[in-house]
C-alpha cells in the first residue's frame, strides 16, 4: 500500500432474510475506512463487529482453500477471503451467489447442491475391491499421480456454477464441478468404471451435452483448474461412447 | 420437538469424525454426523504438508519402522503422551495411509533414479530405488529420525478430506450441515446424545444416539491469532466441560507453529524447511543452527517456535507495522519445485502478500495453531466418566501429542483414530452398556433448558458487549498464555478471564430472530469460549514446570519428578472456575523411558522411577533378538487394537 490518503469504502451488500416474509430483499450500503492489506473477510467482519451485527456471510479458512465464501463481488464470482480491496473500486458491490438456495444475506447453501450433485454423479471412487492395508500400496506411476491432483484441487466453492450460462437456465445441470469430478475419476486408473458407466452418468443435456461452451466457469475458478480442456475432453469421450457404444 | 434416532451420532465432519462415521456404519449401524458447515469445508482441509506413517518407501525413509516413528512422538511430546497410545498410532499410520491410497488420495509417488533435493541449504543429488517406484513418497518434516511425511504437494488435508468424505456419500452416511449441538443429553453417567440447533431455520431437536462422538477439532480460536479456521472455538471440548462429569486432558498445552505469516495468520507449511527452505533474520542470517546445531529449522515446533521468539527478543526480529517478524526462504527450493510441491504456499503469498516466494523472503513468526488437549478420553476413545460419550481427533485428548505435537502427526490422527474409534464405539452400541434405553423425557428437558437460553438472550439488548468480550478474551490468550507464561501473567489471566465469564452472562441480542443470526450465535458461544479459555489459563498457571509448548520463564525446568503427569479439568455446575485433578504417567511401564530429546535446552528433574526403568529397558533389549518380540516385551500394546488392526506392516525391504 503505496499510498497515503486511506480511501473511504462503501460496501454495497444485499440484504435478505428469505424466511421473514415482511422485509423485501434490499441492498444496504455501509462505510468503512480502508486498511493496508484490507481483504473482504476482514472488511466483512468488521462491518459485523461495528456496524451491523446480523449480516450474514460464509468464511471458514479465511485462507482461499475451503470454498465457504464464495461470492458476487462487482459482478464476478470470487473467494472473497482473499480478494484485496485495493484491488477494487470504492464502490463495492456485494451479492449472494446465484444458482443456490438463499440461507440470508450473503450466505448460500453450496454443500446442499454439491451433496446432491456428488450423489447423483457417484462423485466418488468406485473402488474394484476393498484394500489389503497390512501389505504395500498398489503402485502408480508419479506423473498420473499427479496428474489426479491436478483434478483434484477443486474446492467446491460454486463459482464455475454461478458463472455459467447453462446453469442459469437449467436447475439440474451439474456444471463443470459435476464434469470435472467425472473427468477426475474417469483418469484414475483405480477406478472400476468405464466409459459405459460415465456416459449413464453425464451423456444427456444435464451433462457434458448441456455445456455450451461459453466457459465462464474456466474464468471464475479461484483454482485455475483446466476446466476447459476437461471439459471438451469428457465430451469428446461421451460422444464416442454415445456413437459408438 | 422433533426427536431424531439413530445409533451412533458423529459431531464434527472433518477427518475424524468422517472416518468413524464409516467404522461405524461398516458395522452396521445407523449413523449420522452434524457439522457446522458443509463437510468438505471442515479444518481438516488446511492441513497443508503431509501425513506421518514409516512406510520407509523413499531412499531417506530407508530403515524407517513403528519404533523409530514411535521414538519420534514420544520425544516431540517431552514425555507428556500415553505411550501405549502412542504406540498403536504408529502402528496404524501405515494402514490409514495406504486405506486412503485405495480410496483415492493421489499421494505423491517415488520416482526411480536421480533427483536434486535441499538439505541443510546445499543441494544434494539422491537416488530412488528401481525398487520403490510407483510407491508412496515422503518429506522431511521437524523432529522425525527420517523422512517420513506422505503428501499430495501441499494440499494433503484437501485430498484427504474430499476422499473420505466422497466415501462418506458412497456409504449415504447423512450429514446434517450447518447444525450446531448445544448441549450433550446425559444423566450424570450415560451420554444419550445431544440437543441440536439448526442455523438456518433455527429449530431445536433432540438427537438421541447410544454413542455420541465429539470430533469437533481445536479451540485455537480463544487466541486472536491463530492460523485456524474460524470455526474451531473449542466448542466440543465446552460442551464436554459443560456436562460437569466429563474432563478434559492436558488444556494447556497448546501449540505455536514457527510460520504463519504476518499479519494475516495464515499457516505455510512446515514442509517448506522440511524441503529445505530457511529461516532467516533481520540481517539475512541463518540463525537456527547457532541455536539448535543438529536439528537447525527441523527440531520440533515448540523448540523452533520458542528459538524463533528468543532471537526477536534478541534485537534480530524485523520491524513492522504488525510487530517483529522472521523471514522463510524458499528461494533456494527453485521454480519448479515450488510450483508442484508447495504451490498453496504460492498462492498464500500472491493473494496476502503480494510477494512470490520463488523470489521473494516470507515474513513468518510464531503463531497458535494446535490444541493438544481435549476430552480426556481412554485409548478406545471414550470418557471413562461418561459412558457413551467418545471423543477423536483434535478435539480429544487419547493421548497421543502429550505437550508437543510432530508436524505431520495431526492428519496422521485423525483418519487413524477414526478407524480406531470407529470400531471401538460400535463394539459399545452392541454390547450391554450400549443399549440401555434412552429417555426422550431426558432429552426433552434438556432442549427446554437451551430453548429458555436462547429466548433470554434475545429477549434483550444486554448490557454488555459480546464483541468487545470477546476482543478482551484474545488480547488475554495471547499477551498472558501464549508462548512464554510466566506465574504473575497467568495469575491476572485468570482472574479476569473469570470476570469476563461473569461479565459475559449479560449479553444479549439486538435482532430478535432465532433462525440465521451471527450476533445470536456469538452470544451464546461467548461463554463456552471463556469457560475454555479459562481451563486452559488455570492449567497452565498451576503447572509450574515446563514441559513440551507449554514454557514458563520462572519453572523453565522440565520436572519429571513433581509434573509427569496429565491435567484433567471438570467444571462443577454453578462454580466461577474449573476443578483440576491430575492423573500420573506410570514411568514404570514407559517403553522410552524419560530422557532428553535430543533438541532443545537440556533441563530436566528427573523421576525417581526413569533410571530404575531405563535399567530394566537396557536389560530386555540386550536379551531379545528381533525388534517385534523387544517391543512386545517391552510395553505390549497389540491386545490394545482391534483384531482386524493387529497384523505387521509390509514393506519393501521386509526380509521374508
Amino acid at each position: 500500500m503505496s499510498s497515503n490518503a486511506a480511501r473511504t469504502l462503501t460496501f454495497n451488500v444485499f440484504r435478505h432474510n428469505p424466511r421473514d416474509s415482511a422485509t423485501p430483499p434490499r441492498v444496504v450500503a455501509y462505510s468503512l475506512e480502508e486498511t493496508p492489506g484490507m481483504t473482504l473477510f476482514i472488511a466483512l467482519t468488521r462491518i459485523r463487529e461495528t456496524l451491523d451485527p446480523s449480516l450474514s456471510f460464509d468464511f471458514v479458512c479465511r485462507a482461499g482453500v475451503c470454498g465457504s465464501c464464495a461470492m458476487v463481488v462487482n459482478g464476478r464470482p470470487g473467494l472473497a477471503c482473499r480478494t484485496l480491496t485495493a484491488q477494487l473500486p470504492a464502490e463495492i458491490r456485494l451479492f449472494p451467489l446465484p444458482g443456490f438456495e438463499l440461507i440470508a444475506d450473503l450466505s448460500v447453501n453450496t454443500g446442499k447442491w454439491m451433496r446432491g450433485m456428488s450423489e447423483r454423479l457417484q462423485a466418488w471412487l468406485h473402488m474394484q475391491e476393498e484394500p489389503d492395508v497390512d501389505a504395500l500400496e498398489a503402485r502408480m506411476e508419479p506423473a498420473m499421480a499427479e496428474a489426479i491432483y491436478e483434478l483434484d484441487r477443486c474446492i467446491e466453492c460454486g463459482c464455475c456454477i454461478s458463472g455459467c450460462g447453462t446453469a442459469q437456465m437449467r436447475t439440474d445441470f451439474v456444471g463443470a464441478v459435476g464434469m470435472n469430478k467425472i473427468a477426475r475419476f474417469r483418469l484414475d486408473p483405480r477406478d472400476a468404471r468405464d466409459d459405459a458407466d460415465f456416459f449413464d452418468l453425464v451423456g444427456d443435456d444435464t451433462g457434458v451435452f448441456g455445456c455450451m461452451s461459453l466457459l465462464g466457469c474456466h474464468d471464475v475458478c479461484p483454482k485455475q483448474l483446466p476446466l476447459q480442456t476437461q471439459i471438451a475432453y469428457l465430451r469428446r469421450g461421451m460422444a464416442r461412447q454415445g456413437l459408438l457404444g | 420437538m422433533k426427536i431424531i434416532h439413530t445409533d451412533v451420532l458423529v459431531i464434527g465432519g472433518g477427518l475424524a469424525g468422517l472416518r468413524t462415521a464409516i467404522g461405524a456404519k461398516r458395522r452396521g449401524l445407523e449413523t449420522l454426523i452434524l457439522s457446522l458447515v458443509p463437510a468438505k469445508r471442515s479444518h481438516s482441509v488446511a492441513a497443508q504438508g503431509g501425513m506421518q506413517a514409516s512406510l520407509a518407501n523413499g531412499i531417506k525413509g530407508e530403515g524407517d519402522n513403528e519404533d523409530v516413528h514411535f521414538e519420534d512422538t514420544v520425544r516431540g511430546s517431552d514425555w507428556g503422551c500415553d505411550q501405549h497410545v502412542a504406540r498403536m498410532f504408529t502402528h496404524m499410520a501405515p494402514k490409514a495411509v495406504r486405506e486412503l491410497a485405495a480410496w483415492g488420495v493421489a499421494w505423491s509417488r517415488v520416482q526411480r533414479g536421480d533427483r536434486e533435493v535441499v538439505i541443510n541449504g546445499q543441494r544434494v543429488t539422491l537416488t530412488e530405488k528401481e525398487a520403490a517406484h510407483g510407491l508412496i513418497t515422503a518429506r522431511d518434516f521437524g523432529g522425525t529420525r527420517k523422512w517420513r511425511t506422505c503428501y499430495t504437494s501441499d494440499g494433503t488435508g484437501h485430498a484427504m478430506l474430499y476422499t473420505v468424505s466422497d466415501q462418506v456419500i458412497a456409504e449415504s452416511i447423512p450429514v446434517h450441515e450447518r447444525m450446531e449441538a448445544l448441549a450433550l443429553i446425559h444423566d450424570g453417567l450415560r451420554c444419550q446424545g445431544a440437543v441440536v440447533r439448526d442455523m438456518i431455520t433455527g429449530e431445536l431437536s433432540a438427537y438421541l444416539a447410544s454413542a455420541t462422538v465429539l470430533a469437533t477439532g481445536g479451540y485455537g480460536r480463544i487466541w486472536g491469532i491463530s492460523t485456524n479456521a474460524l470455526i474451531n472455538e473449542g466448542m466440543g471440548a465446552a460442551l464436554a466441560l459443560e456436562t460437569g462429569v466429563a474432563r478434559l486432558g492436558n488444556m494447556e498445552a497448546v501449540q505455536f507453529h514457527p510460520t504463519a505469516i504476518v499479519p494475516a495468520g495464515i499457516l505455510v507449511t512446515e514442509g517448506c524447511r522440511g524441503d529445505g527452505g530457511l529461516l532467516l533474520d533481520n540481517d539475512g542470517h541463518r540463525f537456527m543452527p547457532d541455536y539448535e546445531p543438529e536439528k537447525k529449522e527441523l527440531a520440533s515446533r515448540d523448540v523452533v517456535s520458542r528459538r524463533m521468539a528468543e532471537h526477536m527478543r534478541a534485537g534480530k526480529g524485523v520491524k513492522s507495522a504488525y510487530g517483529d517478524h522472521l523471514w522463510l526462504d524458499i528461494s533456494n527450493l527453485g521454480a519448479a519445485h515450488i510450483d508442484k510441491n508447495l504451490r498453496e504456499v504460492k498462492d498464500i503469498c500472491r493473494y496476502f502478500l503480494g510477494i512470490d516466494p520463488v523470489k521473494d523472503p516470507i515474513p513468518v513468526r510464531p503463531t497458535q495453531h494446535y490444541s493438544m488437549g481435549g476430552v480426556r478420553t481412554d485409548h478406545r476413545g471414550e470418557s471413562p466418566w461418561l459412558h457413551g460419550l467418545f471423543s477423536c481427533g483434535e478435539a480429544a485428548c487419547w493421548d497421543m501429542h502429550g505437550f508437543n505435537r510432530l508436524g505431520g502427526n495431526s492428519v496422521a490422527e485423525t483418519v487413524v483414530a477414526g478407524m480406531l474409534v470407529g470400531e471401538y464405539v460400535a463394539d459399545f452400541c452392541y454390547s450391554k452398556a450400549g443399549q440401555s434405553d434412552l429417555s426422550p423425557a431426558l432429552a426433552r428437558e434438556f432442549v427446554e433448558r437451551e430453548r429458555a437460553g436462547l429466548n433470554a438472550l434475545v429477549a434483550k439488548p444486554g448490557s454488555e458487549n459480546a464483541v468487545a468480550l470477546r476482543a478482551r478474551m484474545e488480547q488475554i490468550m495471547t499477551d498472558k498464555v501464549g508462548l512464554f507464561r510466566n506465574g504473575q501473567d497467568l495469575d491476572s489471566a485468570v482472574v479476569e478471564l473469570a470476570e469476563l465469564l461473569a461479565r459475559s452472562r449479560n449479553v444479549g441480542v439486538r435482532a430478535s430472530n432465532l433462525d440465521a443470526n451471527p450476533e445470536l450465535v456469538l452470544a451464546y458461544r461467548l461463554p463456552r469460549m471463556l469457560k475454555i479459555a479459562l481451563t486452559v489459563a488455570l492449567g497452565a498457571q498451576r503447572r509450574t514446570e515446563s514441559r513440551g509448548a507449554h514454557f514458563r520463564e520462572d519453572f523453565p525446568a522440565r520436572n519429571d519428578r513433581d509434573w509427569l503427569n496429565r491435567t484433567l479439568a471438570f467444571w462443577r455446575e454453578g462454580d466461577d472456575l474449573p476443578s483440576l485433578d491430575y492423573e500420573a504417567l506410570d514411568v514404570l511401564h514407559m517403553e522410552l523411558p524419560p530422557g532428553f530429546r535430543g533438541y532443545g535446552v537440556k533441563n530436566i528433574v528427573e523421576h525417581p522411577d526413569s533410571a530404575v526403568r531405563q535399567a530394566e529397558v537396557d536389560e530386555m533389549l540386550a536379551a531379545k533378538p528381533d525388534r517385534y518380540s523387544r517391543q512386545s516385551a517391552l510395553m505390549p500394546f497389540k491386545q490394545l487394537l482391534p483384531a482386524r488392526y493387529r497384523a505387521r506392516n509390509a514393506r519393501l525391504d521386509d526380509t521374508p
